[in-house]
């Protein structure tokens, strides 16, 4: 039923694991053996790997460390990587890319991940919220190339904010454990002392170990909504840690905070020497008037300009494109493709989809601004 | 653009557009209702469905330990029989549960919305010989565009019975009482082997050769069906039984035999049960049909209005329902193709007062009286002439 046979390479000899699966798979047909492991322990599927949640702990008033158990076939994480789970809400299932808060060193097979309710977010809101201990979460391995190199002399400086904080965690936990800490300056942005993720740990591993100097810089009052004091600048950099030249940043924190570090590193003509890990924006901005907009369709590389009556089907058959299609009339979802960026509007109910990944029909959906479909 | 002809109804065109809001006022409804408990009624019925198919093949070979041969006290053919038969119920309905309420309606990407990637339209592949994007062609499109369309819908007798006076008679269609029979034991070849392409070769319009890739692909998924089936679990019987026959004097070959069988009566079941319920969806006595000049141009009530006239619903209890893959509500389901069928009761509710209101025909009776008389038609069709179908619809 799934792709993963499709994607073995022809030439590479099969292992006799997968031989052995692919024998076992016969008797589960037009399914997979692991379709019915999954009615045992949904651990032990294979086509779909799933997490357990074993254990939930509040950080702050909005964020929450969530303890998982992931089931076979999971692959240590190297620190500071992120990781794709599945989450649904109200019926639909949203993915979202959450970064891995514990080090691999863990020896109890299970990682966590720590979230803060982002304000109007619903998917963050949830999962702080409505995800109990024993609920399964289908989830992906490890990815992403922000992480410290294995063996190297570098002598870090962690700028992190907020939520931000999880990838520099793992970093530092796994160090660490490996005792392997090197000198490091961290200067973490939170709201007031109370509101610090890890603030327990940070502060006993600053009053510890030597070479880890913290600077936790607060950015409000007691009972305030906003940011009103701290801003992130130059001069505030140099006096925090005045040797930053010659550090490695790694930085994961708002885009605000993201951009002033990189204009700096840029005048410094330092930009190796940064490292970020940016929040990921799933959603694309709606534009106000929806006049239409520029229709990319990737596979078949082209671009095409559409107003915001004419069906996506239209345009890609005035493109000169043959797409598949049926009924027209968006009864039959022969059409259905995926939306890779940008906005559609559903032209039968007037609403607006902008998640990427999201599922087009394109003979009933018109451009709402730019977009991009998987044709 | 108007039809040529109008549809048998005593409305107007401003009435005919009028019911088409009302349909689709009781479309907006239900599906912005969908929810979480829409996601744990299909994962509900997965489970259930997965769980019965193996411990359905479980008890068949249970049912081996009771063989005459062994030495205990409960060995016998009763007991065989009866413990593999109940494994053969069990899987008969899982089948029919996964082809008629999960993978039918997963196809019809009436749980598309759920972005859920393991329940998904584009991906999803069923228990039947019939590789599910060629279905989806064939019904989704073909079907469910054209409903009841002479000359456009290929179920409209499946290209070998005549189903409506509306068809010419033809000495072909005499045997049809026999081709009724066959399909029902063997329908799942049938769905495989329901392809235009089929029907253009045998008419004359397409060369043999035309139909490899088809066949190869077709072919493929048949052999998927039948390698598990009569091959690999009767295979692994047979293969345990080599060992034991040494012991407990059961040929290997008996074993093979008893378990392929019991696959095979399972299937049977569900071919059986399919058929029933399908061919209750758009023929028994009082569905209409149509001819393309009445549907040419049409406007979307008056699509509405089709798929309403052109459909039958059964009565029944929500087991039954469940188990005809809410089929029993066709004229929802053609009303609403993409509305995920556990809703289609509710729908059922008002589309009846819809109906009622525009002095409309709802046909909707038990499954005896439905299939009855698409039997009854299917014999009295198969010579000429027929009961025309009423000039004007009328509740």
């Amino acid at each position: 039923m799934m792709t993963n046979s499709a994607q073995q390479t022809p030439e590479t000899q099969p292992t006799w694991r997968q031989r052995l699966t692919g024998v076992l798979d016969m008797f589960a047909y037009p399914l997979r053996t692991s379709h019915y492991v999954e009615l045992v322990n949904p651990l032990w599927s294979t086509h779909q790997m799933q997490a357990q949640v074993v254990d939930v702990w509040d950080e702050t008033k909005d964020a929450r460390t969530l303890t998982l158990r992931p089931g076979v076939n999971w692959r240590l994480n190297r620190p500071g990587q992120h990781v794709r789970i599945g989450i649904p809400i109200e019926g639909r299932h949203y993915t979202r890319t959450y970064t891995i808060s514990s080090p691999p060193e863990r020896n109890d097979d299970c990682f966590t991940i720590t979230v803060k309710i982002i304000e109007g977010g619903r998917v963050s809101r949830h999962i702080v919220r409505n995800i109990k201990v024993g609920d399964y979460l289908p989830i992906g391995l490890p990815q992403g190339d922000f992480y410290l190199p294995d063996a190297s002399p570098i002598q870090p400086l962690f700028i992190t904010a907020g939520s931000g904080i999880t990838p520099a965690m793992s970093m530092l936990r796994s160090l660490v454990v490996q005792q392997r800490l090197p000198d490091t300056v961290h200067i973490h942005y939170a709201p007031h002392e109370f509101d610090v993720i890890f603030s327990k740990e940070l502060r006993q591993l600053a009053a510890d170990k030597k070479q880890y100097h913290l600077h936790e810089v607060h950015t409000q009052e007691f009972g305030e909504h906003k940011q009103s004091q701290g801003y992130f600048s130059e001069e505030q950099l140099a006096t925090l840690c005045p040797d930053w030249k010659e550090r490695d940043c790694y930085a994961c924190g708002p885009p605000g905070l993201l951009a002033a570090l990189e204009s700096l590193y840029e005048q410094a003509g330092l930009s190796r020497r940064l490292h970020i890990e940016r929040f990921l924006a799933d959603f694309a901005e709606i534009p106000q008037d929806a006049v239409g907009g520029k229709v990319r369709f990737a596979r078949s590389n082209m671009a095409v300009d559409a107003d915001s009556e004419t069906n996506l089907l239209r345009v890609a058959e005035d493109a000169g494109m043959n797409p598949p299609h049926g009924c027209r009339m968006g009864i039959c979802h022969t059409c259905n493709t995926r939306l890779l960026s940008g906005c559609v509007r559903d032209l039968r109910t007037g609403e607006v989809l902008n998640e990427t990944g999201a599922i087009v029909q394109t003979c009933v959906c018109a451009a709402a601004g730019d977009c991009e479909l998987d044709l | 653009m108007a039809t040529q002809k109008p549809l048998p109804v005593d409305l107007t065109d401003e009435q005919i557009d009028e019911f088409g809001r009302e349909m689709e006022s009781i479309y907006d409804d239900i599906m912005q209702s969908r929810g979480e408990s829409d996601r744990q009624y299909i994962l509900g019925i997965i489970r259930t469905q997965r769980s019965m198919a193996l411990i359905g093949r479980l008890f068949m070979y249970a049912g081996l330990f009771f063989l005459p041969a062994w030495p205990h006290a409960l060995a016998g053919w009763t007991a065989t029989l009866l413990i593999m038969g109940l494994g053969t119920f069990m899987l008969g309905i899982a089948k029919i549960l996964e082809n008629m309420e999960i993978a039918h309606n997963v196809l019809h990407a009436q749980w598309d919305w759920m972005k859920d990637p393991e329940i998904q339209s584009n991906t999803w592949e069923w228990d039947t010989m019939s590789p599910s994007d060629r279905w989806m062609h064939s019904h989704n499109v073909v079907h469910h565009t054209w409903t009841n369309v002479l000359e456009k819908d290929l179920d409209v007798g499946y290209g070998i019975m005549r189903v409506t006076p509306l068809q010419k008679w033809h000495p072909k269609y005499l045997p049809q009482p026999v081709y009724f029979l066959l399909l029902m034991l063997f329908f799942e070849e049938g769905v495989a082997l329901h392809e235009q392409a089929l029907v253009d070769v045998v008419e004359g319009r397409k060369k043999p050769a035309e139909l490899k890739p088809l066949a190869r692909r077709i072919g493929r998924k048949i052999w998927g069906q039948v390698r598990k089936d009569y091959i690999m679990w009767p295979g692994l019987a047979a293969l345990v039984a080599i060992p034991i026959s040494f012991v407990v004097p059961a040929s290997p070959l008996l074993v093979f035999g008893l378990v392929a069988g019991a696959n095979f009566v399972a299937n049977i079941i569900r071919n059986i049960w399919s058929f029933m319920i399908i061919f209750c969806g758009h023929f028994p006595e009082g569905v209409y049909n149509f001819t393309p000049d009445q549907v040419e141009g049409e406007s979307r009530g008056q699509w509405y209005l089709r798929q309403l006239l052109g459909s039958a619903n059964i009565t029944g209890g929500s087991l039954f329902h469940v188990l005809s893959g809410n089929l029993s509500h066709q004229i929802e389901h053609h009303l609403f193709p993409d509305m995920c069928s556990n809703r289609y009761p509710e729908a059922s509710q008002r589309v009846r007062a819809v109906a009622a209101r525009y002095g409309l025909p709802y046909n909707r009776a038990s499954l005896w009286r439905q299939f009855g008389t698409t039997w009854l038609k299917n014999l009295r069709l198969a010579f000429p002439g027929g009961r025309p179908q009423p000039e004007v619809a009328r509740a």
